[in-house]
């Protein structure tokens, strides 16, 4: 075949697809199983993209007559592949919860593992074809390979609000074949009809192929398969957007009952309910509201009416805050109390649409109520902005029991129940308000602790001198509940906490001034662990009490934001030995799963690193190892400044997924920018300088952002969203075009040296930037995203000298 | 490693030949010395321990998982249910302190077994289950197997079993938001309730109800794994 220029769109429509791919697939597992196997999926794409490299390298005599054919079989691979693997990998019987009973669990996880790594390996398999064989063109070529990435990554999630995720698996099948029909005319192959041929194909299969024969079946372990197994259950109402799968399920027969951690002592039956599931897990309820308060009166045997109680003086009603509204549940709890006014705030723009027009008779048309408010967007983003004042800030229980005793969501950042989080909360208090945080109870504590440790440090961080005077913390036989006073307790207060609890069998786990045989009555442990723990959190031993218990309690700060991370290596030995004793609950398993992501990547990356040196007869032509260091290290470096700054700017532009979304796209059209620039220089001059030069000043910028960041972000947050998404990009803009450079400049510097080892360099530096991802996420639990960022600049520094 | 590689091969072959359950004897043996090893410092007491060693576990387990049905793992038995740990249903039986005579209350038959276990020390048991074929199914097996002081229902368990009540004990391993109030009237003063929280495959703590002579009610919540959360002298 004649190829006369790269097929410049063909690579922006297949690198479009394995972007958008990868995202759909983190959203198709989190339905099916949970979401931290996101991290496999971004292991599997690594996989496949370097196991890509390595065939090329490989196989490059066989190829080189057919370059055009194998493009166009790899995108029609990727196209059959998608939809192929996923179907397979439901036909595996794979349950995450036996892993650490059934060693047969991890050949299932294997399997599954390899069938997601076939379109990856086809996606690569065209891409770096291209680099390899228009090396001298990789600039450009680069350019529309990330631009193809953004708009990609980008792309899925505007569709993913049009489309159900089984859908958009077809319609990125389609997308492939377009790639394959795009080369065909950019290559100039014949026969031409061929090109027709697949357009067409790609049209049918958009069009003609209903997304109702790729089901997508849910772990029978979710808790929605298993409320759907009851007789009566029928689901009524499902709902899909980038933030989750929503399904409402009624049961008239047999009815939800959700009231969890109820008093044992409330004779109440809550009234008819509706369960909301997110992605499966759940329920949260839809609860019937007529008006009438009267039904509801069983909001006052949860842990969490505690607050109400306190603040409870004769004719002044709360004004209360509610982070994490959900369907409800809580503003109800407010309206039970009288509260004179309701600030809802609510991420999931579907969960407030049910409850205002799908179900507005049922829900009673309670964010109309008077006085109730509801704002669409992200808890902590709403405190940072918000001027108001409330008595009362509720942040609800928002995760599932199940999920969170399962330790499921380790690798997850939140933004909730950081430091600065609780700071922000207590700067929209009234004098005399409080802050309520309530948490399922965990045994041995874990979130308890973490949190009381974390209220006591933001207290301290505002310049209370004495925190353990404004904290009380009651704990239930389900739920604990913090609260957190911006003036001191007083005793007639302390008197309603203890009647409070005394009426509902809770227990008083620590107020200011209490004695240690108040603890510990009602829901008996082994040890009072709740008010031993409050104790020492409170005083001079605190660290050594956080570095000596046995789950990791350190407060979780916005630079480390892991709030739901308890693991400790010191521990994990103990709890594994214990695992036939009962001691497997206790080992939050995320972590461990997310270094053996890592460790698996290393392997596998070094094996097929290496493979190529150790079999191949073109061995003798591979560069020396400062070649292959240099496109390790800014493979890495790039996806460590990339997630870190996401993180940065998630706090700025509040919603996550118009975060993730703006930076994302605004790193990859801008490094896009850089390596287009990145061609032209380095077609006029053979030298580096434009090469050092970038990483200077990308250097000096990340340093200086790192620096003012924070400041501008608390000064610039109260601006309109357009105004925030402007300002983020401009700050972006520069450093990710310098970002862009040096994969061209490498590329075409060996294009010109040694053409043959393109591929190597594109596997190196494709297993790079997926294991930069994963260990970013490492490197942030343990070290802080700051760290991160420093590490990425010294990583560039030496990648720089690397290729002088 | 090589012991328990034994031990499979051994479940195997029972499975490849079953003959009337008598071989299965042995195994059930050794799997309650493991419970017994691996229960740390609240050991069943002997009771508890009869009655596991009678009940046959591998007719409560679906057939292709016969062969592991005397391991001390939970076993998956559909509709996204599982067979529990031996040890748990061992932790679970004892702390309820069934004796002979006492009338049981069960929510959540799942395969029957627990059932089967506490109707080999107390006088009847009344089970519920929520899931239709799965509560059909232990009826059939328990009615097969001779269990005639059982008697199984199928459905909504909130309301407990009114006419049967009260009972000595109740033991609830559905899954549950909070515990019903009718539950805990139904709930014979001084008696005791246990429900084990957490996930299938995982009990996160167990915990126990105890109602009073006054009616009122305490609990005990314990993790079924003897692990101090403070290291060294605290």
């Amino acid at each position: 075949m004649n190829a006369p220029r790269p097929p410049f769109i063909a690579i922006g429509l297949l690198s479009a697809c394995v972007l958008a791919y990868e995202v759909l697939l983190t959203r198709l597992f989190s339905i099916v199983l949970w979401h931290h196997f996101a991290y496999m999926i971004i292991s599997a794409a690594m996989l496949g993209y370097g196991a890509s490299g390595t065939a090329l390298t490989l196989l490059k005599e066989k190829i080189i007559p057919h370059v055009g054919t194998v493009y166009v079989m790899a995108a029609t691979g990727m196209a059959f592949l998608m939809p192929a693997a996923f179907l397979l990998t439901q036909q595996v019987p794979f349950n995450p919860l036996e892993l650490l009973w059934d060693k047969t669990q991890l050949a299932k996880l294997l399997a599954i593992y390899l069938l997601m790594m076939l379109p990856f390996f086809c996606g690569g398999l065209g891409i770096g074809l291209v680099l390899w064989h228009f090396g001298k063109e990789a600039g450009r070529i680069y350019a529309f390979d990330i631009l193809g990435a953004g708009v990609g990554s980008l792309g899925v999630i505007g569709v993913l609000f049009l489309a159900p995720p089984n859908k958009v698996l077809i319609i990125l099948a389609a997308l492939a074949l377009l790639a394959a029909a795009v080369a065909i005319i950019e290559l100039k192959a014949r026969p031409k009809w061929l090109a027709g041929m697949f357009a067409g194909l790609a049209f049918l299969v958009a069009v003609a192929l209903p997304g109702d024969w790729l089901q997508v079946h849910l772990s029978p372990y979710k808790d929605l398969s298993e409320t759907l197994n009851v007789a009566g259950a029928k689901v009524i109402e499902q709902r899909s957007s980038p933030l989750g799968q929503i399904t409402v399920v009624e049961n008239t027969r047999i009815p939800f009952r959700h009231a969890p951690g109820m008093s044992l002592n409330a004779t109440d039956e809550p009234p008819p309910q509706l369960g909301v599931f997110v992605d499966g897990e759940g329920p949260s309820v839809l609860t019937r509201f007529d008006g009438n308060l009267a039904p509801l009166a069983y909001f006052d045997q949860f842990t969490s009416a505690l607050p109400y109680h306190v603040l409870a003086r004769p004719h002044v009603r709360p004004q209360v805050l509610v982070l994490g509204a959900g369907a409800g549940s809580d503003v109800l709890q407010a309206l039970y109390f009288r509260a004179a006014s309701v600030d809802a705030v609510e991420l999931d723009r579907n969960v407030i649409d049910l409850v205002r027009r799908r179900f507005h008779d049922f829900a009673g048309d309670l964010y109309a109520q008077p006085g109730v408010h509801v704002h669409e967007g992200e808890a902590r983003g709403f405190a940072n902005a918000s001027r108001e004042h409330y008595d009362l800030v509720q942040v609800a229980l928002l995760d599932s029991f199940g999920v969170a005793s399962a330790g499921l969501y380790g690798l997850s950042e939140s933004y909730i129940y950081t430091v600065e989080a609780l700071q922000a909360y207590l700067n929209r208090l009234r004098p005399g308000g409080i802050l309520a945080v309530t948490r399922w109870l965990t045994l041995p504590p874990r979130d308890a602790l973490k949190l009381f440790a974390t209220a006591a440090l933001a207290l301290e961080r505002n310049g209370v001198p004495n925190p353990g005077k404004r904290l009380v913390m009651i704990r239930g036989w389900k739920t604990v509940t913090l609260l957190v006073k911006n003036s001191d307790f007083t005793a007639s207060e302390i008197e309603v906490v203890k009647e409070f609890s005394r009426k509902r069998s809770f227990d008083v786990a620590y107020y200011p001034g209490m004695r240690a045989d108040e603890a510990n009555r009602y829901n008996v442990l082994v040890q009072p662990y709740f008010f031993e723990g409050a104790v020492a959190l409170l005083g001079p031993q605190r660290q050594n009490f956080i570095d000596r218990y046995k789950f990791h309690i350190e407060p979780a700060t916005d630079d480390r934001p892991f709030f739901f991370h308890f693991f400790k290596w010191e521990a994990a030995a103990e709890l594994f030995a214990l695992r036939e004793r009962g001691g497997m609950p206790l080992l939050d398993w995320s972590y461990p799963l997310l270094v053996a992501a890592l460790v698996q990547a290393f392997v596998v990356s070094v094996l097929l690193i290496l493979a190529p040196l150790a079999v191949s007869r073109s061995r003798h032509t591979l560069p020396t190892g400062r070649v292959a260091l240099y496109f390790l290290g800014i493979g890495l470096a790039f996806m460590f400044i990339e997630i870190a700054f996401i993180q940065k700017f998630l706090l700025f532009l509040a919603h996550p997924l118009y975060a993730v979304a703006v930076v994302l796209c605004a790193f990859l059209v801008f490094a896009a920018v850089g390596s287009w620039l990145a061609g032209r220089w380095q077609k006029r001059t053979t030298g580096s300088g434009h090469l050092i030069v970038a990483v200077v000043v990308m250097s000096a910028l990340s340093l200086l952002y790192l620096v003012i960041l924070p400041g501008l972000f608390q000064a610039l947050i109260h601006l309109p969203d357009v105004a925030k998404i402007g300002i983020s990009v401009l700050l972006i803009a520069p450093l990710a075009v310098c970002m862009g450079m040096p994969f061209p400049t490498g590329m075409m510097r060996l294009a010109s040296t040694t053409p043959d080892a393109i591929p190597w360099a594109w596997a190196i530096n494709g297993f790079a930037s997926v294991v930069g991802a994963v260990l970013a996420t490492l490197l942030a639990i343990h070290l802080g995203f700051a760290v991160v960022i420093l590490l990425a600049v010294l990583i560039y520094g030496l990648a720089a000298v690397a290729l002088r | 490693m090589k012991r328990r590689f034994a031990f499979g091969a051994l479940l195997f072959f029972c499975w490849i030949f079953p003959s009337q359950g008598g071989e299965f004897e042995g195994l059930r043996h050794k799997m309650m010395e493991e419970v017994l090893a691996t229960s740390g410092s609240s050991p069943p007491g002997p009771s508890v321990m009869a009655a596991m060693e009678k009940v046959e576990r591998h007719r409560f387990v679906p057939a292709w998982l016969t062969p592991f049905a005397y391991l001390n793992r939970p076993l998956p038995i559909g509709y996204g249910q599982t067979i529990s740990q031996p040890l748990i249903v061992a932790q679970m039986t004892e702390l309820l302190k069934v004796k002979e005579g006492d009338k049981v209350l069960e929510i959540g038959t799942g395969s029957g077994y627990q059932a089967a276990v506490l109707a080999k020390i107390a006088g009847s048991v009344y089970t519920m289950e929520i899931i239709e074929p799965l509560g059909n199914q232990a009826g059939k097996r328990l009615k097969s197997l001779g269990y005639d002081n059982i008697k199984t229902k199928v459905g909504d368990g909130y309301y407990g079993w009114p006419e049967a009540a009260p009972f000595d004990a109740i033991m609830v391993t559905a899954a549950a938001s909070h515990v019903p109030p009718p539950l805990l009237k139904q709930l014979k003063p001084g008696g005791r309730m246990v429900i084990p929280l957490g996930t299938h495959f995982m009990t996160q703590y167990l915990m126990l109800v105890e109602k009073q002579a006054d009616g009122s009610v305490t609990t005990h919540q314990m993790v079924p794994v003897s692990f101090v959360p403070l290291t060294g002298g605290h």
